[in-house]
């Protein structure tokens, strides 16, 4: 992306400690609208502490996260995602002991605007009304309307994934966070949220994603962010990133290019 | 909520029904009302409890504090008083009638709610159970030490019965149990519809929603103090007007009031019947209101907590949800649409 446009997110030197260790070391990067963006890393890079740090569970120890031009510095997260930045989790994705249907029903909080008297008055029933049409329509969108009645905690690991994104999308984001949303789905369910990505993004979305799965964040990603102990190592569009030797080098392992050349030499000596 | 909610009311209707011919059947005998009454008015405290509890999730295990408050409030509203404050300020109450007694209790336990609430919250779990323990202890301790405007032990007496207006009727004062009968019955259904307004509204759902998964629900932009602090003053204003019931019926309270077993006695009605659900404080509360009378001629009232407990310990052995959920899955094992909000299944939508 260009000058030209504005960043709907900006992560502005933000850097994370918890006593002596350091995080997220100083992270420094950009989100355009529209955009679809992964956040790749080896394990503890930082990634899903960045994740916390943009939506409010986590202070950052320096530095600021801007949203549209405001800065989330101090705010919680319940008012993060009501400036229309949104999120999902990566194990706990549904509200468990209630249906699907009731799950989206919490997720539209924001959406009603209904009063306490009015409430305990019984005089929201129009209110009420709208709300669960509304609920149906995001069951429908993400295919689930066939387990509209079922228990979320009961679902397959892959189905309350889609739970957690009818959720989010139910706050009616402008930007939303997915940490790692595909993570121990199979080929074919990882194809179909690609697809699901894709669609989040046409609705006027735009997406940051913590992946771990390659190929897929390949394959969905406009731009991607390298982390590694902390820090911003790499960041460009796929092709780039796919060839990039400081990003191969944090995923395979420091003189790992040397190291499989001597392993060549040896073998050849042996024989 | 249109099509199923005629049937989901039915049984509470029933319920309902039952409980207002009750009077007719046992023949007005004096000692069941008596019983009937003091467990009508622990069983809202117990549903106020529920509200906490099973909605939110939070054990307030001082909840008689609200109650006794409740009870206080009402009594010295209606008494008047004349106590010396530091610095020599006196403060003379002149007696006020009764019903402004009631709605006085229901304000000020609001307010101590919203106080307890907005403290505790901040602290979840087990430091609210603890905040709300030393609230109770320490409000017992003024009611029993401040003798000059509670009567400390010597108790609270002559306290008068609630009068009633009614347009055509003029006023009338509820003196007979028959009459406290029907007021407790009254206004424990009233309690029984706002909580399932509240419950099944945005309100509601939010408290399902900070119960379930606090994470999802912040990110959902549920705000959890003002959620948790609402729940807190709706409950505490029900457990006073109970406890304004209670004086008002009995005529006379003293610190025991307080006695934390009666707060037990609550967890166990709502633990029992079944938290989170409407009914299930209720069904709680007259089994566990009314075992007492029934064990009377058998054992001495010490002796009924082991009864008590032998009752839970069985139910939960059962039906380790409580009674109502045990009886709705009994009933209809397999009918996941009739406890959802949702009108119509979605498999047969177009």
């Amino acid at each position: 992306m260009s000058e030209r446009a504005v960043p709907i997110l900006s992560v502005e030197h933000v850097g994370v400690r918890f006593g002596g260790l350091v995080a997220i070391a100083d992270l420094h990067f950009d989100v355009h609208p529209g955009e679809i963006v992964s956040l790749i890393g080896p394990n503890g890079a930082g990634k899903t502490t960045a994740f916390n740090v943009m939506t409010g569970f986590l202070k950052p120890s320096q530095g600021q996260v801007r949203f549209r031009g405001t800065s989330l510095h101090g705010l919680q997260p319940h008012e993060i995602v009501r400036l229309g930045l949104s999120r999902t989790f990566q194990r706990t994705s549904v509200f468990p002991d209630d249906t699907v249907f009731d799950n989206v029903m919490i997720g539209l909080h924001r959406r009603s605007r209904a009063r306490l008297v009015d409430t305990l008055l019984g005089r929201d029933r129009a209110g009420e009304a709208a709300l669960r049409d509304r609920a149906r329509e995001l069951l429908d969108w993400v295919g689930l309307s066939g387990r509209a009645q079922e228990k979320a905690g009961a679902l397959a690991y892959g189905e309350q994934r889609l739970v957690g994104v009818a959720l989010a999308l139910a706050t009616e984001p402008a930007m939303l966070l997915l940490d790692e949303p595909v993570s121990g789905m199979n080929a074919s369910e990882t194809q179909v949220f690609v697809r699901l990505i894709r669609a989040i993004r046409d609705r006027g979305v735009t997406l940051l994603l913590v992946e771990h799965d390659m190929p897929m964040v390949m394959e969905v990603s406009d731009r991607i962010v390298v982390l590694n102990y902390g820090r911003l190592i790499a960041e460009g569009p796929p092709a780039v990133i796919r060839s990039d030797p400081a990003v191969i080098e944090a995923y395979l392992g420091q003189g790992s290019a040397a190291r499989a050349a001597a392993q060549s030499v040896r073998e050849a000596a042996n024989a | 909520m249109t099509q199923p909610s005629r049937t989901r009311h039915l049984p509470a209707l029933v319920l309902l029904a039952a409980l207002a011919a009750l009077p007719f059947a046992l023949g007005h005998d004096p000692y069941l009302l008596n019983a009937l009454i003091t467990t009508g008015v622990v069983t809202i405290a117990a549903m106020s409890l529920n509200l906490l509890l099973g909605f939110t999730g939070q054990l307030s295990l001082g909840h008689i504090a609200f109650f006794g408050i409740g009870a206080y409030v009402s009594g010295l509203t209606s008494l008047g008083f004349d106590v010396e404050l530091f610095g020599g300020l006196r403060v003379v109450h002149e007696p006020w009638p009764p019903a402004v007694g009631f709605g006085l209790a229901v304000l000020a336990t609001a307010a101590c709610g919203y106080l307890v609430g907005r403290l505790s919250f901040r602290v979840r779990g087990a430091y609210f159970v603890i905040v709300t323990i030393s609230f109770a202890e320490v409000v017992r301790l003024v009611a029993l030490n401040w003798v000059e405007l509670t009567q400390g032990p010597l108790a609270l007496t002559g306290i008068p019965p609630l009068g009633l207006w009614l347009p055509g009727l003029g006023t009338t004062v509820l003196r007979t149990k028959l009459q406290n009968y029907y007021l407790v019955l009254a206004v424990g259904t009233l309690c029984y519809v706002l909580i399932g307004r509240l419950v099944a509204s945005r309100f509601g759902r939010a408290m399902r929603g900070l119960k379930e998964n606090e994470s999802l629900a912040l990110s959902l932009g549920i705000n959890a103090t003002r959620t948790l602090t609402l729940a807190a003053v709706i409950s505490a204003a029900m457990a006073g007007a109970a406890g304004s019931l209670y004086a008002h019926y009995l005529r006379i309270i003293d610190p025991d009031v307080f006695l934390f077993s009666t707060t037990v006695t609550m967890v166990i009605m709502v633990v029992g019947g079944g938290k989170g659900t409407l009914l299930g404080p209720v069904v709680g509360g007259l089994i566990f209101g009314l075992l007492p009378v029934a064990l009377r001629p058998v054992m001495v009232p010490e002796a009924q907590w082991m009864v008590f407990g032998l009752v839970l310990i069985g139910i939960q052995f059962v039906m380790p949800r409580g009674i109502v959920p045990g009886l709705v899955r009994l009933v209809a094992p397999r009918r996941p649409a009739a406890a959802s909000s949702s009108p119509v299944p979605a498999e047969v939508r177009p």
